[in-house]
């Protein structure tokens, strides 16, 4: 077996995917294997009994909103009762941010592979503030869903179906020249987008003052391109995947209690495992370290896929994370290098004279150096419903690793 | 008529500082006449059209890279075209982070592609897989780590050997590289002295002494301690040789090495004769064969070698060219000494030597009666003397051997010696001679040589006895001293390296390093002035030996 031609191909299927923004739909229609009472989470599958408190909120709040409970204590003896199931997007090519719950009627962002025809699902990004993705039900959030899935929504598939579709790819590639990493700063990246969709919104909508308030709600959200960023950045991964003998990651993802991984040439559902680090970052005002929760979302796709926390080099106004200085954030980068398998063809950074973003997560180098990959991520508070409090750097538990290479090893009889 | 080709790379955004480098780069290649590299956004692809560049029936979007060239011909154009991706691969180093440390050699050869040695100072036990690694990058190694296994050492100096690259080491303290000292090494003026040197302190006292007495050092190339065992055979000394006898600023090379094994130091010393430089031999503890033979001058100290080799700086030699004399030599002597010092002269060249009155024990010749190989036969020892005349005295012995020897197809030369004076025999050419023309008419590929020992004075007319054999067709020598270089010189064979070079132009690049291991190593780089990348090495694994194992099996 050729572990090194195994890589090159999955790592050019990931960089080659062509990642095309299609369509807006709701969930039921087009994620593979949805159902009504089956509600998708971040991270690797999880139990109820284990579940943290933003992910059991999310959960409460998506069957609210599904209108299949009435209360959070229907909702609860409900799941006890075994009437709602539970998976983990990755096993239905979505992603979400966060808790990244998304249930049936849930509008959710297509987006198709044009290289290899795989396609991926993300659900719409609500903004800042008590959102449903930190695990937020109140009345509040759950009208602003609403609003996103009747009126936003609508706008954004119609204006979609107007178009030949958004290359995201391309968008990406821009915005990493502007200052975003893709993962936590998300502004020009959104502004990019905001660009691209306002002229088939104005094209496609008869109502003004709604048109006004459906491009208001893109624009003041920076991290309204994030989704389809991710589900872009799955495209591509799940493009990667399943190529026999590679040891590349194609999966991080973390459900507020594990960190999960996946490997290339290993299965579909074979996931590696261990309990999730908590976040250490910077917090807003009148939150610390002691309120975070342990690591949650399925936002790390972005760094599984290049860039994000992978690309810091190219968005010194959040250095911050890294330690302060831009050089810190060339150095985050540059050891990312080290356990990549190649630099990516078309994400680019300037500052490191346009070279190629780290690309690929070699399982092998990430055990042989014990360099775990860097992750940029938002932090949770611990409590349900009270919403994200900081945001900061995280790696996953090297011991996953080395669990997934005794694997491998045991797989391909090494 | 020039012709258009075109590429559409959809959905490849590039920032436009790119896209203005890429079509800089494709101006600059043969037959190109115009070029264009846009994102084909409305704007830009009017811009091309105003340049005549935007082919009719391009359909490209706002996101698509589009890559328009104007060719004097059809090659060149699609030659353009396809070094697009090479061009945008084109980066430079040197916007890179200084103070970043890799964790991993490869990262550091990205950080600085042009490094081309690698030095090495982990755990012996770790030392030869990251040297192994470095070969694979294509860089020298200079292995300062010990207790690296004598299996691993060969491995990697034959791998090396292939590539064209030097291993120094393991164990190798000094080296000084284009006037950068590695491991440890004395700050010596550069000049034209090489320096191949299997001994660090040993080059470190030459070297300093070299600069003590005004010249300079090219370069000092270590080879660790073992390279001149046989199992190594002097693998990275014979490249080190090579290497500076084709370096033209090396004028003068000197070899030092702790005592070498007898037929690595032959072949070596062969080696060295070809080299039409002046080398300088000081095999610490090995007795010198000679004062010269050749090119080669032989030291008894480390500070007369230094001396020597500057001595030698000034003087334009011409030495006796060395020829390719094919098969063995039979020496066939009737005085012992003369034999003893025969044979340690020629142990420096001829290799496996061996003898009745051998020097090492490896010499022995346990058959008296029958030779091997080289051989030096003493036929006044005691062994033939039972119910005989002295050698010296009665010649049928030694027609007998020269007999024998002669029909021997593996035989090339036949030595003897011939000492006159009281007592011996009155007109032993006479004797010989014979012989010699009947071995002659059968054999014309045989050579002999004769030392022939006396003075005017003697009895037997020595004039006369040399000019008979010479006239018979024998080389004739004086003095076993001249008889010794003759004969060295006549069974070098000429040399073709059997290996790839090393690359000159390489080796005189400004040295610039990856160091793994000892951080002190690198500041010292860093402070003469070379250019080096420091890498954070542990253990692979976390010095998890299971993984490590796993890993290393899953690296190809």
């Amino acid at each position: 077996m050729d572990i090194e031609q195994a890589n090159t191909t999955a790592v050019s299927r990931m960089m080659e995917a062509r990642p095309i923004l299609k369509a807006v739909a709701t969930a039921r229609d087009v994620i593979p294997g949805m159902k009504d009472n089956l509600f998708l989470h971040a991270g690797p599958p999880i139990e109820w009994e284990r579940m943290s408190g933003p992910l059991r909120g999310a959960i409460i709040g998506a069957m609210l909103f599904e209108g299949i409970a009435k209360s959070e204590a229907e909702a609860n003896s409900m799941v006890e009762r075994g009437e709602v199931e539970f998976d983990s997007c990755h096993h239905h090519g979505a992603v979400g941010p966060m808790a990244g719950v998304t249930s049936a009627s849930m509008k959710v962002y297509v987006v198709e592979n044009a290289e290899h025809g795989n396609k991926s699902f993300s659900n719409l990004n609500e903004g800042y503030g008590k959102v449903l993705r930190y695990g937020a039900y109140s009345d509040d959030v759950l009208k602003k869903l609403h609003w996103m899935n009747d009126v936003l929504g609508v706008a954004l598939a119609d204006a979609l179906a107007a178009s030949s579709g958004i290359d995201m790819r391309a968008l990406m590639s821009e915005a990493l020249h502007m200052g975003d990493e893709g993962h936590n700063r998300n502004k020009a990246g959104s502004l990019l987008y905001l660009k691209l969709i306002s002229p088939l919104i104005a094209k496609t909508m008869k109502d003004g003052a709604v048109m006004s308030d459906v491009l208001q709600f893109i624009g003041d959200n920076a991290l309204s391109v994030l989704n389809p960023v991710m589900a872009a950045c799955k495209a591509m991964t799940d493009a990667a995947h399943g190529v026999e003998g590679s040891t590349i990651v194609t999966t991080m993802a973390r459900n507020g209690t594990d960190f999960g991984i996946r490997v290339s040439g290993l299965g579909e559902r074979q996931w590696f495992t261990a309990p999730a680090e908590i976040p250490v970052g910077l917090f807003f005002s009148g939150f610390s370290q002691a309120d975070a929760n342990p690591d949650i979302g399925d936002s790390a796709i972005t760094e599984t896929a290049g860039i994000g926390g992978f690309a810091m080099a190219t968005a010194p106004a959040i250095v911050t994370f890294v330690g302060g200085t831009p050089k810190d954030a060339m150095n985050a980068t540059l050891e990312m290098y080290e356990i990549t398998f190649a630099e990516s063809k078309y994400f680019t950074m300037p500052s490191l004279d346009f070279r190629g973003t780290p690309t690929g997560i070699d399982l092998r180098k990430v055990v042989e150096l014990g360099i775990a990959p860097r992750i940029n991520t938002g932090i949770a508070h611990k409590n349900a419903g009270v919403g994200q409090v900081g945001a900061g750097l995280v790696r996953p538990p090297l011991k996953i690793f080395e669990d997934a290479l005794l694997a491998f090893a045991e797989k391909y009889n090494i | 008529m020039t012709v258009v080709k075109w590429e559409v790379r959809a959905g490849a955004y590039y920032d436009s500082v790119v896209l203005m480098q890429l079509q800089r780069g494709l101006l600059g290649l043969p037959g190109i006449v115009d070029a264009g590299v846009v994102m084909a956004t409305p704007a830009n692809r009017d811009l091309l059209a105003a340049n005549d560049l935007l082919p009719e029936k391009i359909t490209a979007n706002p996101d698509d890279l589009l890559i328009v060239v104007k060719a004097d011909d059809d090659t060149s154009a699609t030659d353009a075209i396809s070094k697009v991706d090479e061009l945008l691969a084109r980066r430079k180093s040197s916007s890179i982070s200084q103070d970043f440390r890799p964790r991993s050699l490869s990262g550091a050869v990205k950080q600085l592609p042009e490094a081309n040695w690698v030095l090495i100072s982990v755990p012996g036990r770790y030392a030869a897989d990251v040297a192994r690694e470095a070969l694979d990058l294509g860089k020298h190694v200079f292995l300062y780590s010990d207790n690296v296994s004598l299996d691993d050492e060969i491995a990697l100096k034959k791998s090396a050997r292939e590539k064209g690259l030097l291993v120094m080491g393991p164990d190798c303290g000094t080296a000084i590289i284009n006037g950068v000292g590695l491991g440890f090494a004395n700050r010596v003026r550069r000049g034209s002295i090489g320096v191949v040197g299997a001994s660090g302190t040993g080059t470190q006292a030459v070297t300093a002494q070299i600069h003590n007495l005004g010249a300079g050092i090219s370069h000092a190339i270590g080879t660790g301690g073992r390279d001149l065992k046989s199992d190594v055979g002097a693998i990275t000394a014979h490249q080190a040789l090579d290497a500076l006898a084709r370096d033209d600023e090396t004028k003068v090379i000197v070899v030092i090495s702790k005592p070498p094994s007898p037929d690595v130091a032959a072949q070596l010393m062969s080696a060295a004769l070809f080299t039409s430089k002046p080398v300088v031999i000081y095999f610490i503890g090995y007795p010198p064969p000679a004062r010269q033979i050749g090119n080669l001058h032989f030291a008894i100290s480390l500070s007369e070698a230094a001396e020597i080799a500057v001595s030698q700086l000034s003087v334009s030699g011409k030495w006796l060219s060395a020829n390719d004399q094919k098969g063995y030599l039979r020496g066939l002597f009737s005085g012992g000494t003369l034999a003893y010092e025969t044979l340690l002269g020629l142990q420096a060249s001829l290799s496996p030597i061996y003898s009745n009155a051998p020097i090492t024990n490896y010499q022995n010749l346990k058959d008296p009666l029958h030779s091997k190989a080289h051989t030096i036969i003493d036929l006044g020892d005691e062994f033939f003397m039972v119910g005989r005349l002295h050698p010296m005295i009665d010649n049928d012995l030694r027609i007998r051997r020269m007999k024998q020897e002669a029909a021997d197809a593996e035989v090339g030369m036949i030595l003897f010696d011939v000492v006159l004076g009281e007592g011996s025999h009155m007109n032993p050419a006479e004797e010989l001679i014979p012989v010699i023309k009947e071995i002659q008419s059968s054999r014309n590929d045989i050579e002999f040589v004769a030392m022939v020992i006396g003075t005017d004075e003697d009895p037997q007319d020595i004039e006369s006895q040399v000019s008979q054999l010479v006239n018979a067709g024998v080389a004739v020598f004086r003095t076993a001293a001249e008889a010794v270089e003759y004969i060295g010189l006549r069974f070098s064979a000429s040399r073709k390296n059997e290996f790839t070079s090393v690359d000159l132009d390489q080796l005189k690049q400004p040295l610039a390093a990856i160091n793994v291991g000892l951080e002190s190593f690198y500041d010292s780089i860093i402070l003469q002035g070379a250019q080096a990348v420091h890498v954070d090495w542990r253990p692979p694994a976390s010095g998890n030996e299971r993984l490590a194992a796993l890993l290393a099996k899953m690296k190809k």
